[in-house]
């Protein structure tokens, strides 16, 4: 590495960096990321689903004590707290994110009918 | 059975306040939290700044790992923000480099993991909640709202769908703290409860327990890197919704 004559331009080295970038397997690298964003994703899920119920009842329990209204929006909002959670559950499954929920699948969806017709 | 000497578990999660102090009432100590929140911007600001102080065209190794994670970050805004999203570079890297760090710096013993402690995700999972939902209303006005009510929704449906929505996107900055401080808390308590098997078995049957404890250093390691990663690319997600809602 210190010895080496330095005799090679830049295009040669630039021509060396391609060629070794083509030499690499990619494969590799690929399932590597894959089998991450699984364990990810699975340590994201349980988080996802169980803080939107909290979010939920905490919701509840204030209007509760402000409305004077115990127990019944407690109740209505872990409901609505729960399918917060689905949601969140899919969204995490489907694509990460918001937009991917929606916008991204019916790109997808859309580009490949259009590919289809 | 007497051979911890007494050590629990937890005893390297509590809070010791090193230089106390008090304003107006408020504890302000220097506590061994923000010691090491200290030493992980100080281990991150050399490392950055002595590892591009050359330049060269062929760069050495420490120079290329500057650059792995400048292009690492640099390359997670691209794919999700987009162009946009070049300007939010110095936040999304300072929080990937704090939080790894500080996750990377509490693998050393006898030191203390901040990432450990709720309150400290909390702090910066709410700052960039409140932050992107400011950019949200910034970007597009009261026209933001209607990020809670999804495109196509019949209207018989926005009275169960929008409240569904607004627990959904306040849940996020408690799902981005939890997720952080759960690992690191989890993982950490874990190692320290199989060390403890060690010396209760000793020499012949410890071997197994002390192979469980070098596995799982590894598997914190690969944790520490793969929490600062979501963190980040929570963030980078986040924002990508504020700016273009759907």
């Amino acid at each position: 590495m210190s010895e080496e004559p330095p005799t090679s331009s830049f295009e040669e080295l630039d021509a060396k960096l391609k060629a070794a970038r083509g030499k690499r397997p990619s494969k590799g690298s690929e399932s590597d990321t894959r089998a991450q964003n699984g364990l990810g994703m699975a340590l994201k899920i349980g988080v996802e689903f169980v803080s939107a119920v909290g979010v939920g009842v905490g919701i509840g329990v204030l209007l509760d004590y402000w409305l004077e209204t115990k127990p019944w929006l407690m109740v209505v909002f872990f409901l609505l707290g729960s399918a917060a959670g689905f949601l969140n559950i899919f969204r995490t499954v489907s694509g990460f994110g918001y937009a991917a929920g929606y916008n991204a699948n019916n790109a997808d969806e859309k580009s490949a009918r259009k590919r289809s017709e | 059975m007497t051979a911890e000497g007494g050590h629990s578990p937890l005893e390297q999660f509590v809070w010791k306040p090193i230089v106390p102090a008090e304003i107006v009432g408020v504890d302000v100590s220097f506590s061994n939290s923000s010691l090491f929140m200290t030493i992980t911007v100080l281990v991150a600001t050399l490392f950055l700044v002595l590892g591009i102080r050359r330049s060269d065209i062929v760069p050495g190794r420490w120079q290329v790992a500057v650059e792995l994670s400048y292009e690492f970050i640099a390359g997670l805004l691209k794919d999700t923000v987009g162009a946009e999203g070049r300007k939010f570079f110095p936040i999304i890297f300072t929080l990937f480099i704090f939080v790894l760090l500080g996750n990377l710096l509490g693998m050393v013993p006898y030191s203390f993991t901040f990432t450990s402690h709720i309150i400290v995700t909390f702090g910066m999972a709410f700052v960039i909640f409140v932050g992107v939902t400011i950019l949200g209303f910034a970007k597009h006005g009261m026209h933001f709202f209607s990020f809670f009510a999804p495109p196509g929704t019949p209207v018989v449906m926005l009275p169960l769908l929008v409240p569904i929505e607004i627990i959904s996107y306040l849940s996020r900055p408690i799902s981005l703290s939890v997720r952080l401080f759960a690992n690191m808390l989890a993982g950490h308590t874990l190692i320290k409860v199989i060390a403890g098997f060690i010396p209760v078995l000793g020499v012949i049957f410890g071997v197994l327990p002390l192979a469980l404890v070098v596995a799982l250093t590894g598997l914190e390691i690969l944790i520490a890197f793969l929490q600062a990663y979501v963190f980040a690319i929570l963030t980078c997600l986040y924002i990508n919704d504020a700016i273009h809602l759907h």
